[in-house]
């Protein structure tokens, strides 16, 4: 038998009234690597926030060793041992690995940063991680790889019990990686235990112990590794049923009109696909798939190289605004940073992309004819505002993204992409967005849909293709497409 | 009733409204045809450049080089017209000067990357060098050919009962007004400073946005060294030194943000009347000049303070 050093018990979460997590148990045992996993959304970070103090939680409890906890901030978690390593890591790039290591715990004597013994003790930590590196050299001179060694050793130097890594490979090379799981099984010996967080089953079988999953907000099941296999555990991040949410309509793509040949650059590795009048292309994947990267460089934000092809034509796209010319409109998963101005109304808002359009005498813009087209698409797409005067800093999530979707529709694109078109917005509005992207279907326009949302891709897609690290693993068809077999590609399972 | 409310909400129009009743119950004279005169032509220079300022601060950045831009626009134009150039032309030369210069601070901006504080903090100090290599630095008069004489008008003369420099500063804020409020490019400069990631997705080149912007700011520091010159009959090489301040001062008052995107021109056109109404009363109330900075950024921030209170308690 285990020992367990963290229980959480039958904890729930609520944001404003929404579950998002739902009576989740986990266990963490001495000497052990647990692995948490499930989809985007699932409630792993959530849970994972509440264990380290960043969130209350609604219900449940917390038990470290065998005692009742309650860590109303993240310093009440710290400690007590426990220390979370972020994807995105939180070290102070400017300063040394030393200064990092012991970031506001500095050994003071009469007020004087004792420099050396901070840097000695540094060392030694280090030393356990057999990293050779001086500590006085600045982070942002080391590589990722030995960053998230520094990270380690920093919750190695506050004596933390449990560890947790959220995705910590992300951006490690492959010899980075193995250094990095030998320094788990290490960590493991010495009786630390991990939480470990990845979409890469191969790693889980690699190095944890058991898996715990979670699937929107609820435990699906604690498991030692032994009984399971990739698939196994794919059929439980996944595994629930297409509901009449998605009203996905028949129709006979016509002739191909986009066509990608061999897209690279820092983020897409020769993706190649086509996309025909009339079609949705679901594009799905995991985080770290590229999948917006590969929009974006589509749509002229980031430079690649490789060949697009319109209408079978070669076209060179430099710039959001070649893109808009050639009728190709993207609709940001990102509104606030980069799809809506919060600042203006609704009207300049929809026809920021197409003021060209209302030229009136001496180059000024004729507000009567904008007026009028703002209104139309207010109505067209059943935007829900006061007026076209209202701030869009007023307007619901779903609002913002209608408005972000008439301003590029106002462009009249041949090809939209939208990406991630219904994150942060609710169920009602959701179902908006779905028949407003059939609508544009039936009248030929062509859809490139990102999501991570399967249920989602499933359902609205003709065709779908699955993304992993920047490659794209595969195409399904509609018909043989399940959450089973996108999530296979997605984990890149096949790509290995 | 609807339009009170709105006169009302309008704090930096209330601020100059009092100021002007309490001046003008101190001292009788402030309200005085000619003494108002005097407020208006002497507000247009800094109104002329505050306006080009507002441009700058409402894609959320700044243009400093303002007054060594007039500075040395104005030891040009003073150059010019002592040695016969016609004025037409000499004011043109000057405008397209202050307008490379401000393209180039732009430029500096968009394709090198640099802050555009930083940027334009540059252009000043090799501006006032240029200015001291081209004066010799000593004043340079207009000289008194048939030229300085039409030139001179611009700055002393009258077209009816109105100050040419005042009849400037309208048309300034009446084209300023336009652009900012319905062209494409006045809609792309509020996007830009509420947004740039935004618009530039939105498939506007926000560089040229830029450019534009300070292109603006270096052609109306250029005008104000017109006015400044023409009105002095020399340029001095020290002209202009600390003017960008008593402009972004205006832009400031006038309730734009310094974080871009939000401000009118209507708003900057009253806070450089604040400005000049307060350097018209302290002068007609024999302040020392010692006290008289002191007394101005007093009420500036009072000013300033008032309107972003009213503006975080909403």
């Amino acid at each position: 038998m285990k020992e367990i050093v963290v229980s959480m018990q039958h904890i729930s979460k609520d944001f404003s009234g929404v579950k998002v997590l739902k009576d989740v148990s986990l266990n963490i045992y001495k000497g052990s690597v647990m692995a948490l996993v499930g989809e985007n959304g699932a409630g792993k970070s959530t849970l994972m926030k509440i264990l380290t103090g960043v969130y209350l939680k609604t219900q449940g409890e917390i038990f470290l060793d065998n005692e009742s906890v309650n860590f109303p901030d993240t310093r009440a978690s710290q400690s007590k041992g426990i220390a979370i390593i972020h994807q995105e890591l939180n070290l102070v790039k400017d300063l040394s690995i030393g200064e990092n290591i012991f970031l506001g715990r500095e050994p003071v004597s009469s007020g004087r940063i004792m420099w050396n013994k901070l840097h000695e003790d540094a060392g030694y930590w280090l030393g356990k991680l057999g990293l050779k590196e001086d500590p006085r050299e600045l982070v942002k001179n080391i590589s990722v790889g030995k960053q998230q060694l520094v990270e380690i050793a920093k919750a190695l130097s506050i004596d933390a019990k449990v560890i947790i890594m959220d995705e910590p490979t992300g951006a490690l090379t492959p010899a980075e990686t193995d250094k990095l799981f030998d320094v788990i099984k290490d960590l493991k010996e010495s009786g630390k235990s991990i939480v470990y967080i990845s979409h890469r089953l191969h790693e889980i079988f690699e190095i944890c112990d058991d898996v715990t999953v979670l699937r929107d907000g609820e435990l699906i099941g604690e498991k030692s590794i032994e009984s399971l296999d990739e698939d196994k555990i794919i059929e439980m991040m996944v595994g629930r049923k297409l509901s009449e949410q998605y009203p996905r309509i028949e129709s006979e793509p016509g002739e191909e009109i986009l066509k990608v040949e061999n897209l690279s650059n820092q983020f897409v590795k020769e993706v190649s696909f086509s996309l025909k009048r009339g079609e949705t292309l679901g594009v799905a994947g995991l985080m770290g798939s590229e999948r917006t990267e590969l929009m974006r460089s589509i749509y002229g934000i980031y430079p690649a190289k490789g060949s697009v092809y319109l209408n079978g034509e070669k076209v060179k796209i430099n710039s959001p605004l070649d893109s808009l010319r050639y009728g190709i409109a993207y609709v940001t998963e990102d509104r606030k940073a980069n799809g809506i101005i919060t600042g203006m109304n609704v009207r300049e808002n929809i026809t920021l992309s197409s003021l060209e359009l209302f030229k009136g005498p001496l180059g000024f813009i004729s507000k009567g004819k904008e007026e009028i087209s703002s209104k139309e698409y207010i109505e067209k797409m059943s935007i829900k505002t006061s007026g076209t005067k209202q701030q869009l800093r007023f307007l619901s999530g779903g609002n913002q993204q209608k408005v972000s979707i008439a301003k590029s529709l106002m462009t009249n694109p041949k090809i939209l992409i939208l990406d991630e078109p219904t994150r942060g917005v609710d169920v009602g509005a959701k179902k908006e967005i779905y028949d407003l992207i059939n609508k544009f279907k039936s009248e030929g326009m062509s859809i490139i849909m990102v999501s991570s949302d399967i249920p989602e891709v499933l359902g609205i897609s003709d065709r779908i293709m699955v993304m992993h690290e920047g490659r794209v693993s595969g195409f399904l068809n509609r018909d043989e497409a399940t959450q089973e077999s996108i999530m296979t590609l997605a984990v890149g399972k096949d790509v290995i | 009733m609807n339009n009170v409310k709105k006169i009302l909400k309008n704090k930096p129009l209330i601020v100059l409204i009092a100021a002007s009743v309490a001046i003008a119950l101190l001292n009788p004279r402030f309200l005085s045809w000619s003494n108002i005169l005097t407020v208006l032509r002497q507000t247009s220079i800094n109104a002329v450049i505050a306006t080009g300022m507002t441009f700058a601060i409402l894609i959320g950045g700044i243009d400093l080089s303002v007054g060594s831009v007039l500075g040395l626009c104005g030891a040009i134009a003073a150059t010019m017209v002592s040695s016969g150039t016609n004025v037409v032309l000499a004011v043109l030369t000057v405008l397209v000067l202050g307008t490379a210069i401000g393209y180039f601070n732009g430029t500096l901006i968009t394709a090198g990357g640099l802050q555009p504080f930083i940027a334009t903090l540059g252009t000043v100090t090799l501006l006032r060098g240029a200015i001291l290599v081209f004066t010799q630095g000593r004043p340079i008069s207009t000289g008194n050919t048939a030229a300085s004489e039409h030139f001179s008008e611009i700055g002393t003369g009258f077209l009816g009962p109105i100050p040419i420099p005042v009849y400037i500063m309208l048309l300034v804020f009446i084209v300023a007004y336009y652009i900012l409020n319905h062209t494409r490019i006045g809609r792309y400069i509020y996007a830009t400073g509420s947004n740039e990631e935004a618009t530039m997705y939105s498939g506007i080149k926000t560089a040229r946005v830029k450019r534009f912007v300070y292109a603006v700011s270096g052609m109306m520091a250029a005008l104000a060294g017109i006015l400044l010159t023409a009105r002095l009959g020399s340029a001095q090489p020290t002209a202009g030194a600390g003017y960008e301040l008593d402009a972004i001062a205006a832009v400031v008052l006038g309730g734009t943000s310094m974080a871009g995107g939000i401000g009118t021109i209507g708003g900057t056109a009253i806070g450089a009347l604040i400005i000049g109404v307060l350097n018209n009363a302290l002068n007609l109330m024999k302040v020392s000049s010692y006290y008289q900075d002191v007394a101005k950024g007093i009420v500036i921030l009072i000013a300033v303070l008032l309107d972003r209170k009213q503006k975080s308690s909403r």
